[in-house]
């Protein structure tokens, strides 16, 4: 009995976490199949998170946090699109800048706020998100299988990525493609952050994402850049998270397991599984070009 | 000079971002200058962070000569500098001109290795450098941490440190820059980043090895067809670079403090990535643009105190837009694109 209770709350615990490493794991699915590296979703998190707790705190509703984020998202990622897209700036640079920028602006902007050096202020408990963002991302999923492999639009993603000449030979704007899914890959992640923030917690606090954007990123290559399997893969790293909350404080007889070495299990994991030891994954053709 | 344009502009952008703050860029400015060096106790401090950013500036440069990029210098050095003071904690009675090179050889060994584990997985089992890094950087936190708190800790302090290692790995008597500067942790090992770059750039441009690294990076085909192993190159690069972001060891354990402080590093390693791109990759470059960074980063961290609504913070905002401005160098072309379509 006890271990049945132990076992669900695991799996509950593991769903939880996931949902902002799906969320931004789209979001990296949108703008690496339309042929752009994304780094920068760690920022797009970053992003969304704090200004899903910020309007969320103000208006006293998660869902107006989830609205902001959106926009927070879609500005961020046209920013990014302008620069990758128009600019032809190195991807992999632009996204780190990025990163760094939405690292130095919160700050920024939670003085002049908040007039403090980074945490925003918490939501009640009972304005916060109960299970709706877990909900959403799973039909997230769901609505993007079907939509890349059954509608037009959706293999114009894949030919972005795959055959740019061959969608401009079809009449199709690489460029439009490419900006619709970068735009789009900013609000999947913001409200990956935003989970985060009005979800898993009631508050943004400073860099609340630890790394969930490049542990996204590592399960979208580990899912071979398909939703499902990058769906699959970031259960799997939410569960390696799980373990390692719930393992902490734990003793082996009289040996207690130093709390530093769960906590690098879900990075280690995930070293384990980009480092591709079960399968090889490819990448779509025209990615970085 | 595109590139010096586009650090000017992005310092503009970022210095005009405080008038929301209700504050007077130029007043901002001023307060940078001051700050990085108005007196021989901020020059010296400016001098105690451009040593470290040449280190992990030659260790991005590295990185992207080969075609990786490099964003675990953080964890690198993190790793070395844990190790440099485990050594000098732990073998106390090594005679003075031994111990620091031994320290220091331990630090450049786990730097290493810890740059050899992305290299080799991003050689032989294609896993992007970049999330390999990032992975990396968070497991030597943690370890360093553990290692801190729990093997060596300082007894005589509740801050989260290691123990001070014993003053013959120290070369503070020796050293006539630390000297020059009273009071601040700048130190000898400003001589040795700058003897680096210079060796690194020989490195690159005069001997084989460094035309093997630069092959595979430009043109990894090329390089192949010429019989040069992409993948050894690869790890190569990455162990050298692991290796310079090591060498903070020497400024932080050898040089100044003598010990490792969790947090002491303000992302010397993300910084480096900024100092590596302003230099265009070039180690004698990068001498001048971690010097630039190393005073931008001393000056913001006064902000805190001169300005009422701008934080220490702030620094990032104008390593960012620096990056981006010196990176995106595609609008000189959009913009002339722009101007004949309204033609």
């Amino acid at each position: 009995m006890e271990f049945m209770l132990l076992v669900f709350s695991l799996l509950f615990a593991t769903l939880r976490l996931a949902t902002p490493l799906i969320f931004a794991s789209m979001g990296g699915f949108m703008s690496e199949r339309s042929g752009v590296v994304n780094v920068a979703l760690e920022g797009f998190m970053l992003a969304g998170a704090f200004a899903g707790a910020v309007v969320g705190y103000s208006f006293d509703s998660a869902w107006l946090g989830w609205g902001a984020a959106l926009i927070a998202g879609l500005a961020m990622g046209a920013f990014y699109a302008f620069f990758t897209i128009e600019l032809k700036a190195d991807q992999i640079i632009t996204g780190m800048a990025v990163n760094l920028l939405v690292m130095g602006l919160i700050p920024f902007i939670t003085k002049i706020l908040y007039s403090s050096t980074g945490s925003t202020p918490a939501l009640l408990l009972e304005d916060r998100f109960r299970f709706e963002p877990m909900l959403m991302a799973f039909i997230l999923v769901t609505a993007l299988t079907y939509w890349l492999y059954k509608t037009r639009s959706g293999l114009w993603l894949l030919f972005a990525g795959e055959h740019p000449e061959a969608l401009v030979a079809s009449g199709v704007s690489v460029r439009k493609v490419r900006w619709a899914a970068v735009s789009l890959s900013g609000v999947f992640a913001a409200w990956g952050g935003t989970s985060l923030s009005l979800f898993l917690a009631s508050s943004y606090s400073p860099m609340m994402t630890g790394g969930r954007g490049f542990m996204a990123l590592a399960a979208l290559i580990f899912g071979k850049w398909r939703p499902l399997p990058a769906f699959l893969a970031c259960l799997l790293f939410a569960f390696a998270d799980a373990v390692q909350i719930r393992l902490q404080g734990m003793h082996i007889g009289n040996f207690e397991i130093p709390v530093q070495f769960i906590q690098i299990l879900p990075y280690v994991v995930t070293i384990i599984a980009l480092a591709g030891f079960i399968g090889k994954s490819r990448a779509p053709k025209a990615l970085g070009k | 000079m595109k590139r010096i344009i586009g650090l000017i502009l992005g310092l503009c952008i970022a210095l005009s971002l405080t008038l929301f703050a209700g504050e007077n860029p130029l007043n901002v400015f001023m307060i940078l200058m001051r700050s990085a060096f108005g007196s021989m106790y901020d020059l010296g401090l400016t001098l105690s962070y451009t040593t470290p950013l040449i280190f992990c500036g030659l260790s991005v440069a590295v990185g992207f000569h080969a075609g990786l990029f490099n964003i675990g210098a953080e964890g690198q050095l993190t790793i070395a500098v844990v190790t440099a003071a485990a050594v000098g904690i732990l073998f106390p009675n090594i005679p003075f001109p031994l111990a620091p090179m031994v320290a220091f050889a331990a630090a450049l060994l786990a730097g290493g290795l810890w740059g050899w584990i992305a290299g080799w997985l991003r050689a032989y089992r294609g896993s992007h450098e970049v999330i390999i890094t990032i992975m990396l950087n968070f497991i030597a936190a943690g370890l360093a941490s553990w290692f801190t708190l729990q093997i060596i800790p300082n007894p005589n302090s509740q801050s989260p440190e290691t123990a001070v290692v014993s003053p013959n790995y120290m070369f503070k008597d020796y050293d006539l820059i630390a000297r020059r500067f009273p009071d601040t942790p700048a130190n000898a090992s400003l001589v040795f980043a700058i003897v680096f770059a210079i060796v690194m750039w020989i490195f690159l441009w005069k001997t084989p090895w460094g035309f093997a690294l630069r092959a595979v990076g430009s043109n990894p085909e090329a390089a192949h067809r010429a019989g040069i192993s992409g993948k050894r190159v690869q790890m190569l690069a990455m162990t050298i670079a692991g290796a310079m972001a090591g060498c903070v060891a020497l400024s932080e354990v050898l040089g100044s403090t003598g010990q490792y402080r969790i947090g002491f590093s303000p992302d010397y390693g993300f910084i480096g990535i900024a100092v590596a791109l302003l230099a265009n990759n070039n180690p004698l470059g990068i001498i001048a643009a971690a010097f630039l960074m190393g005073a931008l980063h001393k000056g913001a961290s006064d902000l805190d105190l001169e300005t009422a609504t701008i934080t220490r913070n702030f620094s990032q905002i104008i390593q960012a837009l620096i990056i981006l401005g010196v990176t995106a160098q595609g609008y000189w072309a959009w913009i002339s694109k722009n101007k004949r379509r309204k033609n």
